[in-house]
């Protein structure tokens, strides 16, 4: 119970952050709606979706996973951040739940991402997205998108407490999210990729992501050289072992990393 | 009874590469204070963080309050304070807010915390900038705040990493006082520094360590007896230096030294106030009329000097050059 209690408290500083800071919340919602913009306007003429409604209702689910697989690199800077600080140093010297740090700091990164996402749902709208699939499907496809997040930031911890220097934990962020994201089918048809690339692209969790939320928001999704293989078939059903897959690796990884960061 | 008991620490970095602290032992007897001494990269921080369940050593045993480090860290925890080397505190949330959170954490309650918060800042003067955030207090400030949430729950035992390193003498003073205050208040404190003066100011015994060894360890004046008797010092004009060396040297027995540049003579004597009275007195008839005179006792720099063969703080200027240390360097 305390350990919950602990975790709250956590929670809420991260929370309390947002609002002693709030060009972290305007910053971290300006890019995904710059990215919107930007994709909507410079790519959308020219890609030809065969789709109704045109590239924005491709785009949104693309930039949508995009944004939420940005966690990793927040959590992990932030985290490296207070290592840095030695503020680590003094919550590990209370009497509280070990783990309650990282879960707490997780459960507050999503919950930022709530507000990036409905910010970006908005923007999304006013550029003409408009899921066709009904207000329960569109509501399901958000709660697995803040829970991609949540498994992401757990690679966050990890990545965050393994680093010796905030800007190395940038940079290994970057390596992990910017080739998932586009190394997948989050912004342009993998129809184009060579052959090799494409099987990657369709089973990469960013594409099996981007492929389940055009299905819960009503479109259809184009494959390859993959149409037919098991993530194409079954993306939710992927997606969703993906995540299990990640927790059940780095939420055990993080949280023995972090009890032992002392040695 | 021993509120902390370190036996035989030992901790490499880097796969050994660096031995940070090697067969390190000491103890603090309940309610009294013990100086950690010792220059940059001694030993120090590692040393408290061991004690402080922050980190695991290589080999050795540590006790503190009774339970031992490395078996039940968790309920070592509940025990002590701990303020370390940086302050630790959150420097985007204003300074109530970080005492409330910590207070939090020690499942005080929320309304408990808020008043342990509002009770410590103005104990530590900090109330007037409680709604700002840290990252606008000043460094001494921000000591004392970090000071405070090591005290939200009264610890039996207090850890301090160099409390006052990086504060002007002001905020030295006033650290002092507040550490004084603690100690009055019963709680067992083991603090490190690198000023001798502190050490000498505030603790009850001193361990001076070099090299992840304690090289030497009891009172402050223990330690100068180990160096040697009191010195007398005697400033005079030019042209009575030789013959003020001649009466310090028959009153004193010993021979007098020379330091040219102050004009300062010294000699060790063992008759300390009497041979100070004797010597105005032979000056006095030969009408010589010192600059300055004194009886010094050693300072626990010659004891660094004398026991590490380098001053205590003379790796401290080629680590860290801080404008104002640059400006001595060039005179
Ligand atoms: N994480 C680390 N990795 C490698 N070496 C380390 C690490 N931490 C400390 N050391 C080394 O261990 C030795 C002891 O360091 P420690 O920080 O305990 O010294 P200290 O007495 O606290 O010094 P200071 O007065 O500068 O704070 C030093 O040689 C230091 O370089
Ligand atoms: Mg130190």
């Amino acid at each position: 119970m305390s350990a919950f209690k602990d975790t709250m408290v956590i929670t809420q500083r991260q929370l309390r952050l947002l609002t002693r800071v709030p060009e972290v919340l305007i910053f971290s919602t300006i890019q995904p709606v710059m990215f919107v913009l930007l994709f909507r306007y410079v790519f959308g003429g020219s890609i030809d979706t065969g789709q109704p409604g045109g590239y924005v209702q491709l785009l949104m689910p693309g930039i949508f996973v995009q944004t939420v697989a940005f966690t990793l690199a927040g959590t992990a800077s932030g985290l490296a951040e207070d290592l840095k600080k030695g503020l680590i140093d003094r919550f590990r010297s209370l009497p509280i739940s070990q783990s309650a740090l990282v879960i707490g700091r997780t459960l507050g990164d999503s919950l930022l991402n709530i507000v990036v996402l409905a910010v970006m749902g908005i923007a999304g709208y006013i550029v003409g997205w408009r899921p066709s699939s009904g207000v329960i499907n569109v509501a399901i496809g958000f709660i697995f998108l803040l829970l991609f997040g949540y498994a992401l930031s757990w690679v966050g911890i990890y990545v965050g407490l393994s680093a010796s220097d905030a800007r190395v934990v940038q940079n290994v962020s970057f390596i992990i999210t910017f080739p998932l994201t586009f190394l997948s089918n989050a912004f342009a048809p993998t129809t184009g990729m060579p052959r090799a690339l494409q099987y990657f692209a369709e089973w990469n969790p960013v594409s099996t992501m981007v492929a389940a939320c055009r299905e819960l928001f009503g479109l259809e999704n184009q494959f390859g050289a993959t149409a037919g293989s098991f993530p194409s078939e079954n993306p939710l059903l992927t997606s969703f072992i993906y995540m299990l897959i990640i927790m059940a690796i780095f939420i055990p990884l993080s949280v023995n990393k972090y009890k032992r960061a002392a040695d | 009874m021993k509120s902390v008991i370190a036996e035989d620490l030992v901790k490499t970095y880097r796969n050994g590469a660096v031995r940070a602290l090697d067969h390190l032992s000491l103890d603090v007897e309940e309610g009294t204070v013990l100086s950690v001494l010792g220059p940059n990269g001694a030993g120090k921080t590692t040393c408290v963080r061991i004690l402080a369940t922050l980190l695991r050593p290589d080999s050795g045993r540590a006790m503190v309050g009774g339970i031992d480090v490395i078996k039940h860290p968790e309920k070592v925890r509940e025990v002590i304070g701990l303020s370390g080397q940086y302050a630790a505190v959150d420097e985007i949330l204003t300074g109530w807010d970080n005492l409330v959170m910590f207070g939090q954490l020690y499942h005080l309650g929320k309304k408990q915390a808020i008043a342990r918060a509002d009770e410590l800042l103005e104990r530590f003067s900090l109330t007037e900038s409680a709604k700002r955030p840290i990252k606008t207090y000043s460094g001494g400030m921000r000591r004392r705040l970090d000071l405070a949430a090591s005290l939200i729950v009264k610890p039996k035992v207090l850890f301090l990493d160099e409390p006052t390193t990086g504060l002007d003498p002001r905020g030295r003073q006033e650290m002092w006082s507040v550490i004084e205050e603690l100690v009055k208040g019963g709680v067992t404190l083991l603090l490190t520094t690198q000023y001798l003066e502190e050490a000498d100011q505030l603790a009850d015994e001193i361990a001076v360590i070099d090299h992840g060894k304690v090289i030497a360890r009891g009172t402050s004046d223990a330690l100068k007896k180990q160096v040697g008797g009191e010195r007398l010092e005697i400033v005079v004009e030019a042209h009575n230096v030789s013959k003020t060396m001649e009466i310090v040297a028959s009153i004193s027995g010993n021979k007098a030294t020379l330091d040219e540049g102050l004009r300062m003579i010294s000699a060790p004597v063992s008759t300390g106030a009497t041979a100070l009275i004797d010597t105005l007195r032979s000056l006095d008839t030969e009408g010589i009329h010192p600059l300055d005179v004194g009886l010094k006792r050693p300072s626990l720099d010659d004891v660094f000097l004398s026991l590490t063969g380098h001053a205590a703080e003379e790796k401290t200027t080629e680590e860290e050059v801080p404008s104002g240390r640059r400006k001595k360097a060039k005179k």
